[in-house]
């Protein structure tokens, strides 16, 4: 992208093959998760990145809200009563917060075998040892993957309990804002959804944007969402005072 | 809902124990033993969480749990899973219905988010995890605190995607049994709020009980 880069842009990252990352972004800072094509998912987990203890928290996210996805106007809380970030906007509408991701076996039932050696760097990647690659590189492990938030992909629950993958995003460059209102380190695994129907192993690019936003203002869709919201980014003001 | 009562007898119970509402509790269970929890008196969320007693690095997985089974709630032979993969332990008898798997645990934190920043005093679930594993015994951080199991709790789910904390669908003596599939160790929080109706508005006793 470079030479095309507007300068309100501090940074870009492409991710292609189902690619994992890791970084901090800052308070402040919107980070746009960009899917390039239809039936992307980007499965992301969250940690102070001063005091990575304190990580998202599905379901105080959950509850805090009444909701069981995330779309624009929700918060992501961390598990100390704090918005890690909020959802300053969404083109797709229902990200899944509950189905957790893919792991070695689920995708060699599921694809088949794959190798490095034979495929090169196409080879089949799963969510869980993505996120775990990129924890590795900041000192944490398996004990500290909990829940991650699935992007671009629904998942609805039928009167009685049941899960059903509703679908990915249907268009192309498809977007959700996370606007960070913590200094946060963000993972994220782009492979496929474990509930995904698809025999074929395809992992769709993804695109990301950080640029400086400012944090949530006074009246603010995200602060505003609930009462419990107004109180989760008081929490979160309180820390960066 | 499924209800499946036990023919388990409690005279014969190796283990028979009280936990007085909003303590904690921190025991094993071994691979091939029977535990129930018993809501003594109705209304009661039990926050329990399980990890295998030889390694605790692997613990119960909430979201590979529901999505292998594809359910978010937990009944008779419901098998809980762990973050590898692996049985931890198979809900053998029930009979409150369904429990819940995401409200996960109220904290001195979230109290303050749910209910009002003057709520962080009030005692919590987190605290009693976090009481229970400060001992040392088995190297249990809060890292280690992941999404829990709330047995008895009912956290309906609509279509449309709303979650309530609804009144209770337990009551007084309905029980959940587990068969051990691995030797656990069972981290639980007789939950004390007072701000939902999780409890009814009143946390009680409840009774644990081991078969061998």
């Amino acid at each position: 992208m470079s030479g095309t880069t507007p300068e309100w842009v501090l940074w870009e990252e492409h991710l292609r093959n189902g690619a994992h990352w890791s970084g901090v972004v800052k308070r402040g800072t919107t980070l746009r998760l960009m899917a390039l094509e239809p039936g992307a998912n980007v499965s992301v987990a969250l940690y102070n990145s001063e005091q990575p203890l304190e990580r998202y928290n599905m379901a105080d996210t959950l509850k805090a809200q009444h909701t069981v996805f995330l779309s624009k106007g929700n918060a992501c809380y961390s598990d100390m009563g704090r918005v890690i970030c909020s959802i300053a906007d969404d083109t797709f509408g229902w990200h899944d917060t509950i189905s957790g991701v893919s792991n070695a076996k689920l995708v060699k039932e599921k694809y088949g075998p794959s190798s490095f050696q034979k495929q090169r760097n196409a080879y089949y990647k799963n969510g869980e040892d993505s996120l775990l690659v990129e924890l590795g590189k900041h000192g944490l492990g398996a004990r500290d993957l909990s829940s991650t938030i699935n992007f671009f992909s629904k998942v609805v629950v039928g009167e009685d309990g049941a899960m059903k993958f509703a679908g990915a995003n249907e268009n192309a460059n498809d977007f959700v804002d996370l606007r960070f209102e913590m200094h946060t380190m963000v993972v994220i695994a782009s492979c496929q959804h474990p509930l995904d129907p698809s025999p074929a192993y395809r992992p769709r690019a993804v695109h990301l944007i950080a640029w400086r936003s400012g944090p949530a203002s006074r009246n603010d869709i995200c602060r505003n969402l609930c009462e419990e919201n107004q109180r989760g980014f008081y929490n979160t003001e309180v820390l960066y005072r | 809902m499924s209800m499946k009562e036990s023919k388990l007898k409690t005279d014969a119970a190796l283990m028979n124990t009280v936990v007085p509402a909003g303590e904690p509790w921190l025991g094993t269970v071994k691979a091939g033993q029977y535990f129930r929890i018993v809501d003594l008196e109705g209304n009661q969320a039990v926050d329990t969480l399980f990890y295998n007693a030889a390694d605790v690095e692997e613990r119960y997985s909430a979201n590979d749990t529901i999505r292998a089974q594809g359910n978010i709630y937990l009944t008779a032979g419901s098998k809980l899973l762990s973050n590898r993969g692996n049985v931890l332990l198979s809900i053998v008898a029930d009979t409150c219905g369904r429990h819940d798997t995401l409200g996960g645990a109220c904290s001195a934190e979230s109290n303050t988010v749910r209910y009002s920043l003057d709520k962080r005093d009030m005692h919590s679930c987190r605290d009693n995890f976090l009481q229970a594993i400060a001992c040392g015994k088995h190297g249990l951080t809060k890292r280690d605190l992941a999404s829990n199991i709330n047995f008895f709790m009912n956290v309906p789910v609509t279509p449309e995607g709303e979650l309530r904390f609804a009144d209770g669908i337990s009551g007084a003596g309905r029980y959940v049994e587990m068969r051990a599939e691995m030797d656990v160790l069972v981290l639980i929080s007789n939950c004390p709020q007072l701000n939902n109706p999780c409890n009814a508005y009143n946390p009680t006793p409840i009774q644990l009980l081991v078969w061998g």
